[in-house]
């Protein structure tokens, strides 16, 4: 293994900083049809809450230049399955820890569930999901008031045996302000950003292509607006950014390093190409050559420092 | 380990009803087809197509490589398939989802296409002669100008066709016909829109396997974006417990 690669993360050292992100990677078995999935830094798991769900009425999917939307709806079968069944099969598929992303509609809810799967041995962290643009209750409303996301980061750390990393919404005015929330409230690290919030409508019927109106915009198309937000939260705050939206290439994973990541999360693009996390990670060693890289966490946050 | 990913060559793509292609490729990865009723989730590069297509297999051949597809243009992505030329190349998973499962012990099996779901149904034909199993077709198009793969099937059995406006056999639907000509089978395999499923459910939701449309993310069971609620299971997936379901399980409009 390269150890030019790896990172050093709250609550685990990561290979290389490519994971796959939540929600677009199922519970990771899936690609195992594909290729070795042992290739990957860590796995983000589908959103899990609770109780199962089914999530909200087809279609769920549609899409735009260079981006989709999506309005899942935290489709899942609740934490309990998903530690005694998900888990499992994803266990002799992959040797090191997961991030488990927790969801749900109440305050108790995030609790309850970031308690039980926080103390499974293949979790590594949380990313606590304040951030889902389509479910109607929960989710995105602690991510856009910050008091009650410094509320819930506050509970949910107080439960939970490994690292809290918050998902951030970029669909606020000032997402530093949510930032620095949670991190006053202690989370070990932030995650963003998550989808931004968009429409399609139908040519001939003028009615919204998805059945929940609105979706999740990702994809190539919003990785300036992550590079952006990026670059602003890691000037407001002193714990990690694990950057997200939009990326597809390993030039792109530099970049969001410079802008303040110290990991990065593959999104849309496992969707449409399952092998985008397999081709950057194998083509990140000759690109570091190429910029004359020699560790990879050297460059976490390089362009707040002039480039040096 | 299986691997579904095959950079395709294109070898024809030509026009046989209106707005209705067919389009011929090959490459290695048709060895990843399973069985009839599998789908390819194929690639269009263009800014306007960010996510793939995925459409239903017609045909397959081991021995030359080669599948086939048959689409209608309806929208972005249809109109630039349309556009490709022989030689050119496709990225496609192929050898999605479940297909058609054939019991043992049917005589005669009764096909139910309804406009461009009639394709996947014509390699189970194939299959189903080869195994000396009676082929009875029901297809429905909505006028003559629309109807493709008529000779195609006959090579197997009896077609009927219906047409919403008469303009070509019987006037109505298909499920109007079974019941007009009396025609009996042992199982049924359908494909169409979801209207016509649901009505197939409703006519006979014991002796049926019905192959659905949805719209995906991704193909292979990883975003959840097709999932559907069914009687013997909290969901399933279109694009991986799927596209074929039992009628006995499908829960209409669901």
């Amino acid at each position: 293994m390269d150890k030019r690669l790896e990172i050093t993360l709250p609550g685990m050292t990561i290979k290389n900083p490519i994971i796959p992100a939540s929600g677009t990677y199922g519970f990771g078995y899936e690609f195992a049809d594909f290729y070795d999935i042992n290739i990957l830094g860590s796995i983000m798991l589908k959103g899990t809450t609770l109780e199962p769900r089914f999530g909200n009425p087809l279609p769920r999917i549609a899409e735009g230049k260079y981006g989709m939307l999506n309005a899942i709806g935290l489709q899942n079968p609740g934490v309990d399955k998903v530690m005694s069944e998900e888990l499992e099969k994803l266990r002799p598929l992959y040797n090191d820890v997961v991030i488990a992303n927790v969801a749900g509609s109440s305050i108790e809810d995030y609790i309850e569930t970031a308690k039980r799967i926080s103390s499974h041995d293949k979790v590594g962290a949380l990313e606590l999901n304040i951030s889902c643009p389509n479910v109607k209750a929960g989710g995105i409303q602690f991510g856009t008031d910050p008091t009650m996301a410094k509320e819930l980061t506050r509970r949910v750390k107080e439960v939970s045996s490994k690292p809290v990393y918050v998902k951030l919404s970029p669909n606020v005015t000032d997402i530093t302000i949510m930032a620095k929330a949670v991190e006053e409230a202690g989370a070990d690290g932030i995650t963003m950003i998550n989808t931004l919030i968009g429409m399609r409508f139908d040519l001939k019927t003028a009615k919204p292509i998805i059945y929940n109106k609105t979706g999740g915009y990702s994809g190539p198309a919003i990785f300036p607006v992550a590079l952006r937000m990026i670059y602003q939260v890691y000037q407001a705050v002193n714990i990690p950014i694990i950057g997200m939206g939009g990326v597809s290439s390993a030039e792109d994973v530099i970049e969001m390093m410079y802008a303040g990541a110290s990991a990065v999360a593959v999104g849309s693009s496992n969707l449409v190409d399952p092998y985008a996390c397999v081709k950057i990670i194998k083509r990140l060693p000759d690109l570091m050559d190429e910029l004359a890289i020699n560790k990879l966490e050297n460059i976490i946050g390089r362009s707040h420092n002039n480039g040096e | 380990m299986a691997n579904k990913h095959g950079i395709m060559q294109i070898v024809s793509n030509v026009k046989i009803a209106k707005d209705v292609y067919k389009m011929i490729v090959k490459g290695d990865g048709v060895k990843y087809i399973q069985r009839s009723g599998q789908f390819v989730n194929l690639k269009i590069d263009n800014i306007e197509t960010y996510l793939r297509r995925p459409m239903s297999i017609c045909d397959y051949d081991y021995a030359t490589d080669s599948l086939t597809i048959i689409y209608k243009v309806v929208g972005r992505g249809t109109r630039l398939m349309q556009k490709m030329q022989p030689n050119e190349y496709v990225d496609m998973l192929i050898g999605l989802g479940n297909g058609f499962m054939i019991p043992n012990s049917i005589k005669t099996a009764l096909l139910v296409g309804g406009g461009v779901g009639v394709p996947p149904l014509y390699k189970l034909a194939k299959d189903l002669h080869q195994k000396d199993i009676n082929v009875v077709s029901v297809f429905g198009f909505r006028n003559k100008e629309d109807i493709f793969y008529e000779e195609e099937f006959k090579q197997f059995g009896q077609v009927y066709i219906a047409t919403d406006d008469g303009s070509y056999g019987f006037k109505g639907n298909v499920i109007e016909l079974i019941k007009e000509k009396k025609i009996r089978y042992d199982k049924y395999f359908a494909c169409g829109p979801e209207r016509m499923l649901d009505g197939l459910v409703l006519f006979d939701h014991q002796n049926g396997y019905l192959s659905f449309e949805e719209r995906m993310g991704c193909g292979f069971g990883a975003c959840m974006g097709c999932s559907c609620k069914v009687k013997t299971a909290p969901y399933k997936r279109i694009c991986v417990e799927g596209p074929v379901l039992e009628a006995s399980e499908v829960i209409v409009r669901g």
